[in-house]
């Protein structure tokens, strides 16, 4: 398979030592209007992956903020179809690569071959499934596939040995490292065994590594830094909009 | 098939982190539930602590106005009142075998709670239960119960604030405790091996039922019915009957108030294919996927999903699956206990409004058996704030 957009925009970031930088928002997050804003904002800024979140009922991943944040959405009558649809039609002005951050049950419920369909054509690159784990995911993967969609793979502190060479065997686009052994949500500190975890998980994953869960601040990232390929923040970038209800600020602290 | 599913219906749709967990209590199913040790101190309990086997009760008087045989298994003798408790002495001890120390589980109604503390409290195990804000208000007395028992009880305020939420909330702390952690799941819901490992300790029911109706009657029962939440008693029921295709299988699902658009628990009867909790099986949901609230009288009915195995014998036709509203659960409730003498739960008042309609249309040699899943204590003041 030739290389895809988003492992190409990461070995473009490294030849520049740099980190990619992929800020997730739920979609339609505070309002529909404030969502665009707050999106081309980021852009500018510097997101180099953005990660829309599809709202769900029941995100089993997420901590108090993200949840708390896709009811709002779903209060506001956000769903797959007006995501994409309005991705549609902004995609142009976008610089950063698209990708989808979501849970089954609407992935599903919309079609998995309508969704890698519509998903192409509004521009999207990836696709990441909170509660897919390999076992349930290779039929959907070769689906997106066929529309050239990567389907993003996340991996964690208890991810056995033996399950990341599985993993590493179909990882596409970049590989989702989960910080915590937990929820989505900002923490002070991030665990001990991170990094030996990380410089196991680099020996086995020829694809990019992004890590994600948890991370706040550019300081907490120092020590991991040589073996990460891209940050993911979400809660602390929820908050911080929440409070400021700009993300400027926010990205200059990363930059 | 994959072992992880029931035809089209089960798997294991969750995160990574719980994809360890889940391996290994899947080989603690697979090595230790079947082993001669395990069956011995488990069974030992149920007899002993638990009360089993539980009676297999005829009703003179209901059977005369029926005209035709009800019989009713009465899991409402079992210790803690409800069938609940079978699944948490399989669990718990599991737990124990697995060498962890904590249970943590979800409650809707408290009864599940309630059998979890219990069996924690019997071998010594620490037990947090989730509960949905909500349900901690309209259940008030189960909670001092856990509490008495020596659980902590955790209120969840999101979403909801009932069933499905204590759920998401109790998979995220196994997320994060899994190490000496045992999630101990109430009902045949969730991923792979949970619709398995609790129908297993559910088992036993049909097991008893069919025994001790071939001793009674030198034959097999024509007709077994049993409501359906998550569908762990009517599992627990129907599966020893499954290879006996002559015994018919009705789950009965709670229909809400019964007016139209009402919330309502009958997932089977108007849901829809989907995915919550880590399993595949007909849901409650938008047509985005969204999960709804569900409704039911009876606080344990009050689930917007199902056991991926009653997913599986509905569409393979094997079981058939009805639904009763409010009204007519609380009118069983009431001429039980009036003719019987037996105050059942409202849960099992949906099963028992069932056994009912079939007045005047089976013949009056037809023996009906209806899961008598708990006793109704815990209902009263549902009752008496609808009745009077
Ligand atoms: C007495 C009783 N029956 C039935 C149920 C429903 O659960 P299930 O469908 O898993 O048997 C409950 C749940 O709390 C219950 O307490």
């Amino acid at each position: 398979m030739s290389v895809n957009s988003l492992e190409a925009l990461f070995i473009q970031k490294r030849q520049l030592g740099k980190k990619c930088l992929i800020p997730f928002l739920p979609g339609g997050y505070p309002d529909k209007k404030k969502f665009w804003e707050l999106l081309f904002s980021m852009d500018r800024c510097g997101a180099d992956i953005i990660e829309i979140g599809v709202p769900f009922s029941d995100p089993v991943a997420d901590g108090p903020v993200v949840e708390k944040a896709s009811n709002i959405c779903l209060e506001n009558n956000i769903s797959l179809s007006w995501i994409l649809d309005e991705l549609k039609s902004n995609r142009d002005k976008l610089n950063s690569e698209i990708v989808l951050m979501g849970y089954c049950n609407p992935f599903f419920k919309y079609g998995w071959e309508k969704l890698a369909k519509d998903a192409k054509k509004a521009g999207v690159s990836g696709i990441i499934v909170a509660d897919l784990p390999l076992e349930e995911s290779m039929d959907i993967r070769t689906l997106l596939t066929e529309h050239h969609i990567s389907l993003i793979y996340l991996i964690g502190l208890n991810t056995s040995l033996h399950r990341m060479e599985k993993y590493a065997k179909v990882a596409q686009g970049f590989v989702y490292f989960v910080s915590v052994l937990g929820t989505t949500g900002a923490r002070d500190n991030l665990p001990k065994e991170l990094q030996d975890k990380l410089i196991e998980a680099k020996k086995i994953f020829p694809k990019p590594l992004a890590i994600g869960f948890g991370i706040k601040s550019p300081s907490q990232t120092k020590e991991i830094e040589q073996w990460v390929d891209g940050i993911v923040f979400g809660s602390s970038l929820i908050e911080h909009i929440d409070r400021y209800k700009e993300v400027e600020t926010f990205f200059n602290n990363w930059k | 098939m994959k072992k992880s599913y029931f035809g089209e219906f089960g798997g294991q749709f969750v995160p990574e982190l719980l994809m360890p967990p889940l391996i290994e209590l899947e080989e603690a199913y697979e090595q230790i539930v079947g082993s001669t040790e395990f069956k011995e101190e488990f069974n030992n309990i149920l007899k002993d602590y638990v009360g089993r086997p539980t009676p297999l009760t005829f009703c003179k008087n209901l059977s005369k106005e029926l005209g035709f045989n009800l019989w009713l298994k009465r899991e409402d003798l079992a210790h803690t009142g409800a069938h609940k408790i079978n699944n948490t002495i399989g669990q718990a001890l599991l737990t124990k075998y697995m060498g962890k120390k904590n249970l943590v589980a979800e409650t809707g109604a408290g009864q599940h709670g309630v059998a979890t503390a219990t069996a924690a409290a019997l071998l010594g195990l620490k037990c947090i239960v989730f509960m949905g804000a909500k349900d901690v208000k309209r259940q008030a007395p189960n909670v001092k119960r856990m509490e008495l028992l020596g659980a902590e009880v955790r209120p969840v305020y999101s979403s909801t604030q009932t069933l499905k939420d204590a759920i998401n909330e109790a998979l995220r702390y196994w997320i994060s405790h899994q190490k000496d952690t045992h999630y101990c799941l109430g009902s045949v819901v969730g991923p792979h091996p949970f619709p398995s490992l609790v129908r297993d300790f559910q088992a036993v029911i049909g097991k008893e039922v069919k025994q001790e109706f071939l001793k009674k009657n030198n034959k097999l029962p024509d007709h077994i019915i049993a409501c359906v939440g998550g569908g762990s008693n009517a599992m627990g029921i129907f599966y020893e009957f499954i290879k006996h295709k002559e015994v018919k299988l009705t789950g009965v699902e709670a229909a809400g108030t019964g007016t139209p658009n009402c919330y309502h628990s009958a997932t089977l009867n108007k849901g829809s294919l989907g995915i919550l909790h880590g399993t595949k099986t007909y849901l409650l949901q938008t047509n985005e996927g969204q999960i709804l609230p569900s409704h039911s009288v009876a606080p344990g009915l009050d689930y917007p999903g199902v056991g991926p195995e009653h997913a599986y014998l509905k569409d393979t036709k094997r079981a058939e699956y009805k639904s009763v509203n409010d009204d007519q659960a609380l009118y069983a409730f009431r001429l039980l206990s009036e003719k019987e003498g037996i105050i059942p739960a409202l849960e099992s008042s949906h099963a028992l409004a069932w056994a009912l309609s079939l007045k005047n249309k089976v013949p009056s040699d037809y023996n009906v058996v209806v899961n008598l899943s708990g006793r109704g204590d815990k209902d009263l003041n549902i009752v008496f704030g609808n009745i009077e």
